[in-house]
């Protein structure tokens, strides 16, 4: 709400006046910059597109390699014990389903070692914070971008799909978005974990204990259908296992109001993190 | 006290300031004032509270208690707008390594909100500054020492800030690179732009400063201009009496129960003030006065 005095201050600025130049002085430019700002989110995104356009080449490698190999070792390797499952071909099912695991590589593992080297070694947040720039924007900027890079990514077992013969219905154009607000999800978890682990090397519990039974029990490579019902229950709080079944459904065409349900859980998951990852980071840098 | 005249506003001003890790009191009651349009040194030892208060003058430390205004600012709520309008340089080079010169300034031309149709006169302007125009292309790696430090300072720039804070500016750099940065730093003094800059190098405080803030254990312990602190501390003249340990000692008592104050310099005993003391004291060499025996007399003759 706009204090009374606002307007009048604002009314007495002799016309023309240049802010860039000719600034306020002290004790009149008390206007308060909004709490998050589109100009500092995308000036941090920019930081991160003109570094990633420094190593793009390790960064797509590394991030569509992986689940690619995946892919083709189980797809064509499982392949021939597995036809058919679910009623889709068993590599068509598989190619599907490792968009989850591109994500969860391209984002988490990012935002993770990303986060921990930009604020522990290189000190680039505290060069950003001694600028207009929050710790909010700044972890949704990051966020922000992982997600759209995982979203690129994360489709790109899609296309693998296709040139082994999957055959995509038109809600295909869905699957970027559903990695992308997967991946929103993931890369905030990351940025969260970075920002509460003590050393670098901690992430190793995390990527045995937590990433790895994550996307081996998300329905990637094997329907849950046939787990004990405890795991089945699990693998419903898995978000892992909604970007799978989702991606599933858009590229088979079998979208059904149950999606939309796996679509709240994600936006939950991403809302949840977000807040997660953005009050932990605060308490890491602010002191 | 030698405090600048009323009518002169203040860039940056600091009451009371505390702050406390646990059990260690990094700042502890600080007073602190940078009048506009000039150049004030925040000069102590190692540990002194320094660093801790050049964070709080950005938001990223919150203090326990005092006031904090910065360009007429209320500290840690407005920051954001505090630091919309002043440039920080880092003790630590945080630049991106992997990136250009020109990269490195373009990316804090956008974060310091330089409207999109200035921002490639300001990154010109930034490699001008840091004399890195012709290598404007390089990668930061392959950028030598001073050449960085210039980037960074370069870097606060973009924005033609009113206020800077520079902590310690040349730490670390060969004499001749940090004479070159001298010369930056006090173009920009006489351009206008206020400064605030921590140091422990006493001759760079005694050259750039207007204003000497001597700080001790988190706390000021005077301030003035540099050549008043020494008139008033160490007086015009000192007299150094050089000898074995044991001898040392005994000068130090006898100077001191004369009303004289001493510091030690490792190898002599300095007896401050000793102009027309003529042979109430040992003999020994003289020579003027400096800030540096303001400073270990004032923070201590031993750094913890």
């Amino acid at each position: 709400m706009a204090t009374p005095s606002e307007p009048a201050r604002r009314g007495d600025e002799p016309p023309g006046r240049d802010p860039a130049r000719d600034p306020s002085p002290p004790g009149e430019a008390s206007r308060r910059l909004r709490r998050i700002e589109w100009d500092a989110i995308t000036g941090v995104m920019m930081r991160e597109v003109i570094n990633f356009g420094a190593a793009w080449k390790q960064g797509v490698f590394a991030s569509t390699v992986q689940p690619v190999v995946y892919l083709l070792a189980f797809g064509l390797g499982f392949g021939q014990l597995v036809h058919r499952v679910d009623g889709h071909d068993y590599i068509d099912y598989v190619s599907t389903g490792t968009v989850a695991t591109a994500v969860l590589f391209s984002t988490a593992f990012n935002a993770m070692f990303g986060s921990f080297v930009k604020r522990e070694f290189q000190r680039t947040y505290d060069a950003i914070l001694s600028t207009p720039v929050d710790v909010e924007e700044l972890v949704t900027a990051e966020v922000l971008w992982l997600a759209v890079r995982g979203g690129l990514f994360g489709s790109v077992p899609i296309l693998v799909g296709i040139a082994f013969g999957l055959d995509p219905a038109w809600t295909t154009i869905f699957v970027p978005l559903v990695a992308m607000l997967t991946g929103f999800g993931f890369a905030a978890s990351g940025t969260l974990i970075s920002a509460v682990v003590g050393s670098i090397d901690d992430f190793s519990y995390v990527t045995s204990a937590l990433f790895t039974p994550l996307f081996l029990v998300a329905g990637t490579f094997f329907p849950l259908t046939g787990l004990p019902l405890a795991f089945r229950i699990l693998a419903e709080l898995n978000p892992l296992h909604h970007c799978v079944e989702l991606v599933r459904d858009c590229t088979f065409g079998d979208v059904d109001p149950t999606d939309l349900a796996r679509v709240g859980a994600l936006v939950l998951f991403a809302a949840l993190m977000w807040w997660g990852a953005v009050d932990r980071t605060r308490r890491r840098l602010i002191a | 006290m030698t405090r600048t005249l009323p009518c002169v506003a203040s860039a940056l001003s600091v009451t009371a300031l505390r702050k406390s890790f646990g059990s260690v009191h990094a700042v502890a009651g600080l007073d602190l004032d940078v009048p506009e349009g000039t150049c004030v040194g925040l000069l102590g030892p190692n540990g002194a509270g320094k660093s801790t208060t050049m964070r709080m003058l950005t938001g990223q430390t919150r203090p326990d208690s005092g006031e904090i205004s910065v360009l007429g600012f209320r500290l840690p709520r407005e920051s954001k707008q505090a630091r919309a309008q002043m440039g920080v340089v880092p003790q630590l080079d945080n630049l991106d390594t992997t990136l250009s010169a020109r990269d490195n300034l373009r990316i804090f031309a956008r974060l310091y909100r330089v409207p999109a149709a200035e921002r490639d006169a300001a990154v010109a302007r930034g490699l001008e500054i840091a004399r890195l125009t012709a290598r404007a292309d390089a990668v930061v790696t392959a950028l030598s020492g001073g050449m960085r430090r210039r980037l960074l300072i370069a870097r606060a720039l973009l924005h033609g800030p009113r206020l800077l804070l520079l902590d310690e500016p040349t730490v670390g750099l060969d004499p001749q690179v940090r004479q070159e940065l001298w010369a930056m730093i006090d173009g920009l003094r006489t351009e206008g732009t206020s400064i605030l800059m921590t140091t422990h190098y006493i001759e760079e405080a005694e050259r750039l400063a207007d204003t000497v803030t001597i700080v001790a254990a988190g706390e000021a312990v005077d301030e003035g201009p540099p050549a008043e602190l020494v008139a008033r501390h160490a007086g015009r003249e000192v007299r150094e009496v050089y000898g074995p340990p044991a001898r040392l000692e005994e000068v130090e008592g006898a100077a001191r129960a004369a009303g004289f104050s001493t510091r030690r310099t490792g190898t002599s005993v300095a007896i401050l003030g000793a102009e027309g003391a003529g042979d109430r004291l040992p003999e020994g060499e003289t020579r003027a006065s400096r800030l540096e025996d303001v400073f270990v007399k004032l923070t201590g003759e031993e750094v913890a």
